[in-house]
């Protein structure tokens, strides 16, 4: 292998870390900075304080806040991990023609081609008090009064959750599936492995990275949001991101950069267990 | 160019902007001036100021009409409640005319970003009702709780970082627009009379109420919940003591906690929304909000309550760099804007003008009796952006000015336990 001059491999790696370095590391390192700073009503200002941390981290309502988050990232992962093993399970097995496997895959992204926002929003009039699925409900003799928890509830929020971001498990898992080799499965079948068994002892297995890859997308996406809470749980659930959304709002950027800073953290901790899991780097 | 909105900054003023955020050179061309006789107008005429403020009265017509009058240009941008105050105590240089509001002055007059206005050079100061000069909309009138407006409104001397307690001639804000705020409510699905702002936690609407998650406006509407209750006795709802907070936030917590609230409200459209689909039949609620449930051909009332309204008011403040013939451009501008066109538009919308009398010449008589008066309106009553807002024969939720404006019992305000509040506020929340 021929030796590089130091000055095309500074070359080489500047591009990337130009990148990151102006929209990663050096946000992070504002936000850092932030939150260690004071602020009044109105503005805030540099000071080195530890307020913003014993503030956060001091009131029972940021445990009973990322517990409540942790437990819609827990649900969301679990619904999002059912319906995208089984959407990629039968794409990948049960469509034998790959123009079908586009055809179909296609049609589970027609969804994402609109704003999170708008499919959102379009879930309130439809499980609403007097919204479509409590009327035909009624209509068909089923309940005497609307059902109340449909909407602005934990069910809300999940339910909005799961539609976002069930595809983010779809995809992955089924690229991890479709480069499982046939003839292990042929194999196992020869062998006498019923389906349950080839599942669990091969598929399952070889989709480890998908399914990782899959569950960092939900968890993260699940842990920051705020916009979906505040909408589907009509503002009256919290989550992390609403919290910090609420300091914003009333400008004390500190407080919500040391919420942001202890997230960042948490999540961290998250993908680094999964990456422990699974060795990404290893399936890859 | 300048409108640094974010989108996600919600609050009333953002969201009741009239796509209005920017009025660049409006009419270019300006005609002759008329009617405005005035030794500055030929050198005013190439002028430009740029006012920042709420949405509410930061309307693109405001403009136009200006240039047309005084040959000013006005450059306008529409921000939140919570970035106008921020961009007076951080960005002194980056406008001429801030239009906040009242509550805000005592965190950003002491910036000293502002210059107190001369009395004598504003033509209509005697026009000017009684709530932004001593407090008292009649001589009877008592005066409300929260930063009412004149106990921000006056200054001793052109550098004074402080306030005064009574009248001088130097004058912080002039005021553009204010209204009294309730409770509204569904009244077909409700079928019975709602009196006291009590009713917000009666259990009869369990799963049906709902309070506006801002907390510096919420905190107010809990408080006057929590008064008209008995449970809590404040000193001054609008700057309360660690104890009343805690006391107010435990009531509507329990109540939250028992499922009282289907939701909490963030935005203007929100508000509409929960109301007209029958998700929530009594809320803290908007004047205009009201109408555009209305507008849908859905029953809904600013249902007048014993204790009281809940107000806030802005108002037109000038800038510490300004000088010359800018300055003299800014009174000129504030003088036509209290000389009754701007108040006229901004009354045909369900707000008061500063200078009621002053809007009278630019309404219908209808107009004027209906808005103004309280009383039944002969044809329908028309916005000023042609649409319908009420039907002939409609009077007016809470009737004259003087019976609205004269039962204010708190004005929005800023707690000097702010931060408190805020995290208790948040607590509520995530309860």
């Amino acid at each position: 292998m021929n030796r590089k001059s130091p000055l095309s491999t500074l070359l080489q790696i500047s591009p990337i870390s130009l990148i990151l370095g102006f929209f990663l590391a050096l946000p992070i390192g504002t936000i850092l900075i932030v939150s260690f700073w004071d602020y009044n009503a109105f503005s805030f200002f540099p000071d080195f304080v530890w307020t913003n941390y014993s503030d956060a981290l001091g009131s029972n309502v940021t445990y009973s806040t990322y517990f409540n988050t942790l437990r819609y990232a827990g649900l969301t992962w679990l619904c999002t991990f059912l319906i995208g093993f089984t959407v990629a399970y039968f794409l990948a097995f049960h469509i034998h023609t790959t123009r079908w496997q586009i055809v179909l895959f296609l049609i589970c992204t027609i969804p994402f081609w609109t704003s999170n926002i708008i499919r959102m929003i379009s879930w309130i009039p439809f499980l609403g008090r007097n919204g479509v699925f409590n009327t035909i409900l009624q209509s068909m003799g089923l309940i005497d009064k609307p059902l109340e928890f449909l909407l602005f509830s934990d069910f809300s929020i999940v339910l909005a959750f799961v539609h976002l971001y069930a595809l983010f498990m779809v995809v992955p898992i089924f690229n991890s599936m479709m480069r499982i080799d046939r003839s292990l499965i042929e194999a196992a079948i020869d062998g006498g492995a019923n389906g349950w068994q080839m599942l669990i002892n091969i598929v399952i297995p070889l989709c480890k990275p998908g399914i990782a890859i899959g569950s960092i997308f939900v968890v993260t996406l699940v842990m920051g949001d705020y916009i979906t809470v505040r909408l589907m749980g009509g503002g009256l659930r919290a989550s992390v991101g609403v919290m910090m959304w609420n300091e914003i709002s009333l400008l004390q950027y500190p407080a919500a950069a040391a919420h942001a800073v202890v997230l960042l953290a948490v999540v961290m901790i998250m993908v680094s267990l999964m990456m422990r899991i699974v060795d990404l780097k290893r399936e890859l | 160019m300048k409108n640094p909105t974010s989108p996600n900054s919600l609050s009333r003023r953002d969201l009741l902007k009239r796509g209005s955020a920017i009025a660049l050179g409006a009419t270019v061309g300006s005609q002759a001036i008329t009617g405005f006789p005035t030794i500055w107008a030929q050198n005013i005429k190439n002028v430009t100021l740029r006012q920042f403020g709420t949405g509410v009265s930061n309307i693109n017509e405001i403009a136009m009409k200006v240039k047309e009058d005084l040959g000013i240009t006005l450059e306008m941008t529409a921000l939140d409640t919570n970035s106008t105050a921020q961009r007076v105590a951080t960005q002194p240089k980056s406008f001429d005319i801030a239009d906040i509001e009242y509550f805000t002055l005592k965190n950003v007059w002491p910036s000293g970003n502002l210059q107190p206005m001369d009395i004598s050079k504003l033509k209509y100061f005697d026009k000017i009702a009684g709530t932004f000069k001593d407090g008292k909309l009649t001589p009877t009138s008592k005066i409300a709780q929260g930063t009412a407006p004149h106990t921000v409104s006056f200054t001793d001397s052109p550098n004074s970082k402080s306030f005064s307690k009574s009248m001088t001639n130097w004058y912080t804000l002039v005021p553009t627009i204010y209204n009294a705020d309730t409770l509204g409510i569904r009244p077909d699905l409700i079928g019975r009379p709602i009196n006291s702002w009590t009713e917000l936690l009666n259990p009869e609407f369990k799963g049906k109420a709902s309070i506006l998650n801002i907390a510096s406006i919420g905190i107010m509407d809990a408080a006057m919940v929590c008064e008209a209750m008995g449970e809590v006795q404040y000193g001054d709802k609008g700057n309360m003591t660690k104890e009343e907070i805690d006391k107010t936030m435990a009531i509507f917590t329990e109540a939250k906690k028992a499922g009282q609230f289907r939701a909490f409200w963030e935005t203007f459209d929100q508000s509409v929304n929960l109301m007209a689909a029958g998700e929530v039949v009594i809320q803290s609620m908007w004047s205009p909000a009201i109408t555009a449930v209305r507008s849908k051909g859905i029953p809904c009332i600013y249902q007048p309550l014993k204790e009281g309204y809940r107000s806030w008011g802005g108002g037109l403040g000038l800038a510490r760099n300004l000088s010359g013939l800018e300055l003299d451009a800014a009174y000129e501008y504030i003088n036509w804007y209290l000389s009754g066109w701007v108040g006229g538009l901004l009354m045909r919308q369900g707000y008061y003008s500063a200078a009621p009398e002053t809007s009278k010449l630019h309404m219908s008589e209808d107009e004027w009796g209906f808005w103004y008066e309280g009383k039944a309106a002969v044809n329908d009553i028309i916005d000023p952006f042609g649409n319908k807002m009420e039907p002939a024969g409609a009077v007016r939720d809470g009737g004259s000015f003087l019976n609205r404006m004269g039962r204010v019992e708190c004005w929005n305000s800023v707690m000097e336990e702010n931060r408190y509040m805020v995290r208790k506020w948040n607590e509520f929340i995530a309860a």
